[in-house]
């Protein structure tokens, strides 16, 4: 942790005793610096895929995302997703998943495409239960499925709900 | 448990001798948009994905609509003399009729009950809100023009009063992280100069759009000080001090923070 | 009262892939956070978004709770004809809202 102030470093240890006193009175209150409680455990992400996708093996490649690598706080983080596609009537993108490795519900969004779609891009924003790397998975018109992940680190929220 | 070490250790540095009152630690005033990441800042600036636009909209449609009791608020500011542009810079201010300060919202509700036959509507209801959000728009760009003299001078003082005054379990004034700190980072989030100028604004860690008011009562909240109610005097007087705190700064609203 | 911005362009060549953007008022309750008594607060999201142009469905989506609060979208269609593009969004108890904006193609 960094230190916020650096003259604090030279107070002295009475600083210990007033630390322990407001740690004491500070159990109630107070909105998470999360979208997500820290209790809500996170789904597995591998079954959701399988859920929306069926058991078709993933490649790597042709998928492409972009987020901040280093997002403000986890209530919204941009996030757009690309796949290498002429969108034509013989070779094109269906679907495009977006999945969370560490959200409570791992299937984040669905996208359904098809030819008339032009290019083969969607751009969202998400809620993300900190640093993490998301996943995006799409299937093509012949069932081949595609993906690639990409870490955004997210740092905390202010201390509290300041 | 971390996150309260980081403030305490800021509530040990505020132990120093107090800046002599009035000294803002600044000397020109830096918008809280200048302390975002760049991403946030991308947010704020398109005036599409913006989110404070979708409660913008809905003020502009209010405004538009004719009351039950009377006119809308378009029939008589829709330009010409009651033009509302550039008008929330100079807010709050004092009311002719009561000699009171008023902030916009209470400036809107005037006008709802005087020249609608409108009850007032609450403070931080969706609706007043928006209607916040529609006039404060007509603003973005002009600077801040705050008057403190006259009538508006108690309700200065007051907020003045309030900013510098220690509070809550850390012992904290607003002075403290404001204009002693700023700049200085707490825990991943970086403390601004504490200007209302992006007010009422899209938060993302509200998820959603809220008053400076609400603003204040996260700061108050934060220090384990009980904060005042959205719309309180306290907070009235408050807002003119940190309006003419920020004299000269463009207005923002709708901003977005995190 | 349920809103959306939409951004269409006005007109675009027949042919021309063209880009189409969403912001939904919404604010997407995840089910997952409590208010200050412990109460869990409901989910309330919206589920379904679809995009209809020119007979077709062209574009849809499905949100679950990682969308975040007034979910903004991106995507993009082909300019086929001049006429009219409906957006439809609903919420997971079936309440159902639409917009539509028009285009003239060239
Ligand atoms: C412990 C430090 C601390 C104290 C004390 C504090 N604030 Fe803040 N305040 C913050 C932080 C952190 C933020 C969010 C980041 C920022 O500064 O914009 C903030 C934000 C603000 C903002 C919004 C600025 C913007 O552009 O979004 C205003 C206005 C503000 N504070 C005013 C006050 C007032 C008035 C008081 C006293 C009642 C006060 N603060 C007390 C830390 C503090
Ligand atoms: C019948 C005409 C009328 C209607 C309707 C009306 N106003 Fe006003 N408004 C005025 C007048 C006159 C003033 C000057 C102060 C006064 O007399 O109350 C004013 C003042 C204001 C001001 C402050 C202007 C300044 O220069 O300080 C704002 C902001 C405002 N009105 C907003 C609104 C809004 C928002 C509505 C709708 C909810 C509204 N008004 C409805 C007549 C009207």
């Amino acid at each position: 942790m960094s230190l916020p102030i650096s003259r604090s470093l030279k107070a002295d240890t009475s600083g210990l005793t007033r630390r322990g006193l407001l740690a004491a009175g500070a159990g109630t209150v107070f909105v998470s610096a999360f979208p997500f409680p820290a209790g809500a455990a996170p789904e597995d992400m591998k079954a959701a895929i399988r859920k929306a996708f069926g058991k078709g093996e993933l490649r790597d490649g042709r998928v492409s995302i972009n987020t901040p690598p280093i997002a403000e706080n986890g209530y919204s983080v941009p996030i757009t997703v690309r796949v290498e596609s002429p969108m034509s009537e013989g070779d094109h993108v269906r679907e495009i998943g977006l999945f969370s490795p560490r959200n409570p519900v791992a299937h984040i969004a669905h996208y359904y495409l098809g030819p008339r779609a032009g290019r083969a891009e969607i751009a969202t924003r998400i809620r993300m239960a900190g640093t993490q790397d998301v996943m995006a998975v799409a299937k093509m018109n012949d069932g081949t499925l595609w993906s690639a992940a990409r870490e955004t680190v997210v740092t905390l929220a202010a201390c509290v709900v300041l | 448990m971390r996150r309260l070490g980081a403030l305490a250790l800021l509530a040990l540095s505020a132990c120093g001798p107090d800046m002599a009152k009035g000294e803002t630690g600044f000397e020109t005033p830096q918008s809280g948009s200048a302390f975002l990441k760049p991403d946030t800042r991308a947010l704020q600036s398109d005036d599409f994905a913006n989110p404070g636009f979708l409660w913008v909209d809905r003020g502009e449609a209010l405004f538009a609509r004719a009351s039950e009791g009377g006119p809308a608020c378009a029939s008589c500011h829709d330009g010409g003399e009651h033009t509302l542009e550039g008008v929330a810079a100079r807010y709050p201010a004092i009311d002719d009729q009561t000699g009171e300060l008023f902030n916009l919202e209470r400036r809107i509700n005037a006008c709802r009950s005087r020249h609608q036959g409108e009850p007032p509507l609450e403070h931080e209801s969706e609706a007043l809100l928006s209607l916040t959000a529609y006039v404060a728009h007509l603003s973005r760009g002009v600077a801040i023009d705050v008057e403190t003299g006259g009538a508006a001078r108690p309700y200065y003082e007051a907020g003045r009063e309030y900013f510098f005054t220690r509070r809550g379990q850390f012992n904290l004034s607003c002075h403290h992280c404001h204009d002693r700190n700023w700049g200085q980072s707490l825990r991943g989030d970086t403390i601004s100069q504490g200007h209302p100028n992006g007010f009422p604004a899209y938060r993302l860690e509200w998820e959603s759009f809220g008053s400076l008011h609400r603003r204040l009562r996260d700061c108050d909240t934060g220090v384990r000080a009980a904060p005042y109610p959205a719309g309180s005097d306290t907070y009235v007087a408050l807002e003119l001090y940190l309006a003419a705190r920020a004299n000269g700064l463009a207005m923002e609203s709708p901003g977005v923070r995190r | 009262m349920a809103s959306i911005r939409l951004s269409v362009p006005d007109t675009a060549a027949k042919g021309e892939v063209i880009e189409i953007k969403a912001l939904i008022r919404h604010p997407m309750e995840s089910g997952f956070r409590r208010d200050s008594r412990g109460e869990t607060i409901p989910r309330d999201i919206i589920t379904r978004f679809e995009c209809e142009y020119d007979g077709q469905t062209v574009f849809a989506a499905d949100f679950h709770p990682s969308v975040s609060a007034n979910p903004f979208l991106t995507f993009y269609t082909t300019a086929t004809v001049s006429g009219t593009l409906t957006f439809r969004w609903t919420d997971q108890t079936g309440r159902t809202w639409s917009e539509s904006a028009e285009i003239r193609v060239t």
